[in-house]
């Protein structure tokens, strides 16, 4: 559970900061106090190794990047770790408990909660409803009881006004009654996020939360993922806007062809050759030569 | 041409058993594929555990038909667990696929000669319903009402179909107002979505075809005590085809869509019927080009075209939402 009790903005900020301060920048470095342990976690797709992961720790109340270039293998992670997708070997342990194997509804109510890359607006539900179905532990969702409204009727109270204030928070209060599916995409992503909140998560796995999404909305998305970590909850998301990262993240993680290739706070891992090479390929410095022979026997080489 | 006849037929056949049969399999169909978007196009091997269930327990067993009862709600939810175990956790159309087949593997089974001992092969089974018009309350005779006339026998099939259609009627109302209900319309959406917030998807979508199946059976025990007789070849896949242009007709995802769809479905193929066949005898012209037989198949053709007009202009059916289906489905 994300601790309620109040603390100065931005003192979370800083304590995951110094928190990670004496973390080594080597890939897989141990953390102090991580929320999610994956170790050795394969998947295969035919020939192809689409991720490859020895060892990697997630900080708890920290916001992690995961970074990389098309095709890295960073959302089909994503997969893997909320069980969505199941690897070839591998485990990976959440508070301590052991997720492999562990079917995505369960990962869910454990507190490990996701968002996906193509927004999932549930488009013929209202807003609210959308909101409201996040809720977790509701005895009208068992068929016998949904029958009997006095059975989840004061529940379903308490759960609409908790999705109000959420909605507040996220500006969409006066959108309740719309379909989802009129929001614009912006929209649908705070949907999304805000949605994810009303299951009360430790964690929550952002997968491009700013892909589509116009600048004027960014800056409030920005706002709400740093909520998040105020509130005591850790965030892991994946993101190609390196401003973007660099803004929010306290720690970025980097992976390339499957493999997590570098790690460190978001200015040094910038910096890092190994990183470099990954987005922009080994040879991208060297001064191309006039003549075009020369180019082509350097691309063999 | 006898007007008055006409609008008689087509009251009694708005309202007849057949309205009542396919009413009660297009509500199961409207909550497996109007709230939870799944596609079962087997319900009418469901009917047919349903009638079948009745017929061999009183004609074989020679039992009260109230086993039959307690029996045909065994055997749907048994067929449904044997549909959903496998299909449901795969992709939408492999339900699809493995419901039509089994429907087709139900009516084959029911009318193979091996089995003729057991469900009468083609012929079917008859003379059953006797335990069933015992319990009616209705003195002998024939009652008028309005321009249709009943007996006492067809009067009571009427109110305990309708009954029965009230109360199918009242438990999806009651299931898809609640929190349930919320997750089945989740699901219609994007599985997904739901399954990251934490619901057991497979769950509730086995659920939702357990109850759609056996209100699909209480359709087959209607079938089979009003009519008196079952035979297999009733239960083929037109008969589920017919309970879906119904739901569409009226309206998916509408607690009442099904009933006004059975109510409309049957007023027009019969109506049809009736008006091109008295058109025929009156020698009207166009009209008695055709023969008899002809006319029975036009009625289809004008049924499938009333359909097709409908999706063009209000693609939501008779009771549906415009706006709601406005949205990009995604």
């Amino acid at each position: 559970m994300p601790d309620k009790e109040a603390v100065a903005p931005g003192s979370r900020k800083e304590a995951a900061v110094n928190a990670l301060a004496d973390v080594p920048r080597t890939p897989g470095a141990a953390k102090p106090d991580p929320i999610l342990v994956a170790d050795n976690v394969v998947r295969r797709f035919g020939g192809l190794t689409a991720v490859d992961v020895d060892h990697v720790e997630i900080q708890r109340g920290a916001i992690t990047a995961l970074i990389g270039p098309n095709g890295a293998g960073k959302t089909t992670f994503f997969n893997l770790l909320t069980g969505f997708d199941v690897p070839d070997t591998g485990s990976w342990l959440f508070n301590g408990k052991d997720l492999a194997g562990v079917p995505a509804y369960k990962v869910a109510r454990l507190g490990m909660i996701r968002t996906f890359q193509l927004t999932k607006a549930l488009s013929r539900m209202t807003v609210l409803e959308n909101m409201r179905l996040g809720a977790t532990g509701q005895s009208g969702e068992r068929i016998l009881a949904s029958l009997f409204k006095f059975t989840w009727g004061s529940q379903e109270k308490s759960i609409t006004e908790r999705a109000d204030d959420l909605l507040k928070r996220f500006n969409m209060f006066e959108k309740r009654g719309d379909f989802a599916g009129s929001l614009s995409g912006g929209q649908r992503k705070l949907l999304e996020m805000a949605r994810a909140l009303m299951t009360a998560p430790e964690m929550v796995m952002l997968d491009e939360p700013m892909a589509g999404v116009n600048p004027a909305l960014t800056q409030s998305l920005l706002g709400h993922i740093k909520d998040l970590r105020e509130q005591g909850m850790t965030v892991l998301f994946v993101e190609h806007d390196m401003d973007m990262v660099r803004d929010i993240s306290d720690w970025v993680i980097v992976m390339a062809q499957g493999q997590v290739i570098a790690e460190g706070p978001p200015d040094e891992v910038m910096q890092n050759e190994a990183v470099i090479v990954a987005y922009l390929g080994g040879h991208h410095d060297k001064a191309l030569t006039a003549s075009g022979v020369s180019f082509t026997e350097e691309a063999q080489s | 041409m006898d007007w008055g006849y006409i609008f008689s037929v087509m009251i009694s056949s708005a309202f007849g058993v057949e309205a009542i049969v396919f009413g009660l399999a297009a509500i199961g169909i409207n909550m497996q594929f109007g709230y939870t978007g799944l596609l079962n196009f087997g319900q009418s091997a469901f009917m047919a555990i349903g009638g079948y269930s009745i017929a061999v327990t009183v004609v074989q067993l020679g039992v009260s038909f109230w086993w039959g009862i307690v029996i045909g709600f065994i055997a749907s939810v048994l067929l449904a667990l044997l549909l959903g175990v496998p299909t449901l956790r795969l992709r939408a159309d492999y339900l699809a696929i493995v419901t039509i087949a089994a429907s087709e593997i139900v009516r084959l089974l029911v009318r193979s000669v091996t089995l003729k001992g057991i469900f009468g092969g083609s012929d079917g089974l008859q003379s059953f319903s006797g335990g069933f018009f015992a319990l009616n309350p209705i003195p002998v005779g024939d009652y008028n009402l309005g321009p249709v006339n009943f007996t006492n026998r067809e009067l009571f099939v009427l109110l305990v179909g309708w009954l029965l259609i009230a109360l199918a009627c009242l438990l999806t109302w009651l299931l898809v107002r609640s929190p349930w209900g919320r997750v089945l319309k989740g699901i219609r959406e994007d599985e997904d979505a739901v399954r990251s917030l934490g619901k057991n998807v497979y769950l509730y979508k086995m659920q939702a075809l357990i109850i759609g199946g056996m209100i699909g059976t209480v359709a087959g025990f209607v079938f089979a005590v009003g009519n008196e007789a079952v035979s297999p070849d009733f239960f083929g896949t037109d008969t589920t085809f017919f309970a879906y242009a119904i739901l569409i007709l009226g309206g998916a995802a509408r607690v009442f869509g099904p009933v006004l769809g059975t109510v409309i479905f049957w007023a027009i193929i019969q109506g049809t019927d009736v008006f091109l066949r008295s058109g025929i005898d009156a020698g009207l012209p166009v009209i008695s080009l055709m023969s008899g037989s002809q006319a029975a198949v036009i009625r289809f053709i004008l049924v499938g075209l009333m359909i097709m007009l409908l999706m063009i202009f209000r693609p939501q059916g008779i009771l549906g939402d415009r706006k709601e289906l406005a949205l990009d489905a995604r």
